[in-house]
């Protein structure tokens, strides 16, 4: 399989301190993983790792996607391959509007090589234009959002509704969606929820950081995994999120010997 | 001692045509520039960071802004009989409602549409104006706003300027623009400063007068057309605006990398008035100006925008004033510098709230944005306040570019190098987004996007 995501033995630190211990997963497209995990214990620092955020040094392992080792890859490197990353609290970029920002990132990550311009490499305004309206609508946000600076005073919903705008205008194939669920209203998360798993079909493997089952509902995820202490314990099938939404991570700490963290 | 080109043989030349008084003006500036010394000293409060300012880079060397610079290499123009000659003029500049080209102290070109003739309304170059606007002049000219002595609080970033000095003693070219009591430009105006052969010293001026009821745009341009012809700029910009008057004047400074750049910019605002400015600076070696807006009437706002990219070993060092002289006045000033390279700028604003000014609204902000670990940002926002009645805010930053911000926008497929442009022009939106005319908002972001390679 070309388009699929094979995580190996993966360590990472922050700033010195082992956050990622040793984890392996694999995700092909089609496919829609969940990983679920107590606050603290890597999530978001997996998928910044994944992502190639400077700061989540890769001590060792690897990350092969497409074929390619994405580990030796800038993050605009591996937007262009396929990655895409919707962030647990997305940056604010006063000053740049959400469309102007999202027509260079479309033309950036669809773009042919070409020795033109860089005016020629954008994709023509009409084409950008249409495609943004009508995936806003589906989205249900205003058409005011294009015009507005990034993410700048956003409130938390709108701030996960423009990362899932940016998804789908990005077309990858491999999507992280790091809570993208959480500071959603319920109307916003089935909406949220819809418009993903229309996405999800051959082309597209989703791998859903959350801590509620309430978006899984409308993406059913096929394997869902406990991330404790920087390892993944424990994979299964729904029976898991029906388990820890009942009883909590403190019955599998017990099986594997974890302690809480302080 | 052997004297270069600013003695009093060739002041005596230059004012020869020129009327009795003008000519003393001049004396008494060049005495007042002999005696003064370059500045030289870190004591001295308000050159201090343009006499040396400190690198950051290991060697934490420190760099004498002023030590290179021999003025007397500097030639300002001759007079000259001849009229403008027709030549060099861009053709971009038909939306104007009048046009100025001078060349290094030369004009150029100076035309003007139907409607500023049909309105009564005087532009011309410096010395035709004083040929034909004596009295005007002998009024404005130095008189009242950048002045060599001066009672004002904002004084203090200009007394005893040398290079103001030197202007008063020997100034060259610039322009006088009139607008009577009650008439509206509806068209801007342009000016274009340019200097093109080496070591020339252009000392042009500037003054702008819009009476009662007026309504006035003026977008000038200081520009050298080399990108290595060595120059001294020593310039004065002078603003009147009258009561319940309009003025909305924007400057961008575009010099080459090894032109020295002075300014003193000034602006009495009366009753009523309301001065929009915009100064954007771009090039220069090194460029040491003083910016002030005095609210002289009741009612008055100034709004001061001020835009800065530099590079390489570039040097800025602004110092801004915002005068409160009386009731209900308001002022708004946003500053936003980007700093390449080993560039350097620094920035000190003071608002002075007079005890006779209660009710005045004033605000400022400074932000730096640094691009490298070698460039620095100098940031002193100041307050004296003696009313008390009384609203003022002020700030100050200087960061670097925000690595998760640099992150987020790759992570959407943006270059390492487009993510930071992106930052940038976002930095400078703020201000851009103020500037009240389209073609300078374009202009501007022109400049931003060459200077980002
Ligand atoms: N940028 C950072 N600087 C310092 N420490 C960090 C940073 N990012 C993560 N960490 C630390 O790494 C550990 C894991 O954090 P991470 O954000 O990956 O957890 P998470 O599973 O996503 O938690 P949550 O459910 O709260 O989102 C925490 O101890 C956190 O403090
Ligand atoms: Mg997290």
């Amino acid at each position: 399989m070309s388009n699929e995501l094979t995580i190996k033995d993966l360590h990472i630190s922050v700033q010195g301190k082992p956050i990622i211990n040793g984890l392996s997963l694999t995700v092909q497209p089609g496919e829609v993983h969940a990983l679920m995990g107590p606050n603290g214990s890597g999530k978001s620092s997996l998928a910044n790792g994944l992502m190639g955020h400077p700061l989540y040094e890769v001590d060792s392992g690897e990350v092969i996607f497409d074929g390619v080792d994405v580990l030796d890859l800038e993050p605009n490197e591996r937007a262009k391959l396929g990655l895409f990353l919707a962030f647990q609290y997305p940056t604010a970029i006063p000053g740049v509007s959400l469309a102007n920002f999202l027509r260079l990132a479309v033309s950036a990550v669809r773009g042919k090589e070409t020795n033109g311009s860089e005016k020629d490499k954008l994709i023509p305004m009409r084409e950008f234009r249409r495609e943004l309206r009508e995936k806003m609508q589906q989205l249900g946000v205003d058409d005011s959002f294009a015009r507005r600076y990034l993410n700048d005073g956003f409130s938390g919903g709108e701030k996960k509704r423009a990362e899932i705008l940016q998804l789908a205008m990005l077309e990858p194939k491999i999507a992280i969606l790091d809570e993208t669920d959480s500071g959603l209203d319920i109307d916003a998360v089935r909406i949220v929820g819809d418009s993903v798993s229309r996405l999800v079909g051959p082309e597209l493997g989703v791998l859903i950081i959350t801590h509620y089952p309430r978006l899984l509902e409308y993406i059913r995820p096929q394997f869902i995994h406990i991330l404790l202490d920087g390892r993944i314990v424990e994979s299964g099938g729904w029976e898991l999120a029906e388990m820890l939404e009942a009883e909590g991570y403190d019955p599998i700490r017990e099986k594997h010997g974890i302690k809480e963290e302080e | 001692m052997q004297k270069g080109h600013f003695s009093k043989e060739f002041l005596e030349k230059i004012a020869a045509a020129e009327p009795q008084w003008m000519r003393e003006k001049r004396l008494e500036a060049y005495a007042l520039y002999e005696s003064l010394p370059m500045p030289h000293t870190t004591e001295d409060d308000v050159w201090r960071r343009t006499v040396d300012m400190r690198t950051q880079d290991y060697w934490r060397r420190t760099r004498r802004y002023l030590r290179g610079l021999d003025v007397e290499k500097y030639a300002p123009s001759l007079p000259t009989n001849g009229g403008p000659s027709d030549i060099d003029v861009d053709a971009s500049d038909e939306a104007a409602s009048g046009v100025l080209v001078q060349v290094d102290g030369q004009l150029q070109h100076i035309s003007k549409s139907e409607e500023l003739k049909k309105k009564g309304i005087y532009f011309a170059d410096f010395h035709t104006a004083l040929r034909e606007q004596p009295e005007l002049l002998r009024d404005y000219f130095m008189n009242k706003a950048v002045t060599l002595e001066t009672a004002l609080k904002s004084g203090n970033i200009a007394q005893h300027n040398k290079f103001d000095a030197l202007h008063g003693a020997f100034w060259r070219g610039g322009y006088l623009l009139h607008v009577p009591k009650g008439v509206s430009v509806e068209v801007p105006l342009r000016v274009f400063i340019k200097m093109s052969e080496a070591d020339q010293a252009d000392l042009s001026h500037t003054l702008i007068i819009a009476e009662e009821g007026s309504q006035v745009a003026v977008l000038e341009d200081n520009a050298s057309t080399t990108s290595d012809a060595s120059g001294l700029h020593s310039g004065a910009v002078e603003i009147f605006a009258g009561q319940n008057a309009n003025v909305t004047y924007v400057q961008v400074q575009r010099w080459n990398r090894t032109v020295w750049n002075f300014g003193s910019h000034r602006a009495m605002i009366a009753r009523d008035a309301q001065l929009c400015w915009v100064s954007a600076a771009f090039g220069g070696r090194l460029n040491k100006m003083n910016q002030a807006s005095i609210l002289e009437g009741a009612g008055s706002h100034a709004q001061m925008l001020g835009l800065a990219f530099t590079d390489a070993r570039q040097h800025l060092d602004v110092s801004t004033a915002q005068e409160h002289i009386s009731p209900h006045t308001t002022s708004d000033l946003m500053y936003r510098t980007v700093l390449k390279d080993r560039s350097q700028t620094a920035w000190g604003g003071n608002i002075y709230v007079y005890p006779s000014a209660n009710h005045t609204d004033a605000y400022q902000k400074n932000d730096n944005l640094l691009l490298s670990e070698r460039a620095h940002a100098d940031t002193l926002p100041g307050l004296e306040i003696q009313a008390h009645e009384v609203r003022c805010t002020h700030g100050a930053t200087a960061g670097k570019i925000d690595a998760d911000q640099v992150f987020y926008l790759m992570s959407r497929g943006l270059p390492y190098t487009q993510a930071e442009r992106l930052i940038v022009e976002g930095f400078f939106e703020p201000v851009i987004e103020r500037v009240p005319l389209e073609s300078v908002r374009e202009e501007l972001s022109t400049s931003i996007t060459r200077k980002l390679g």
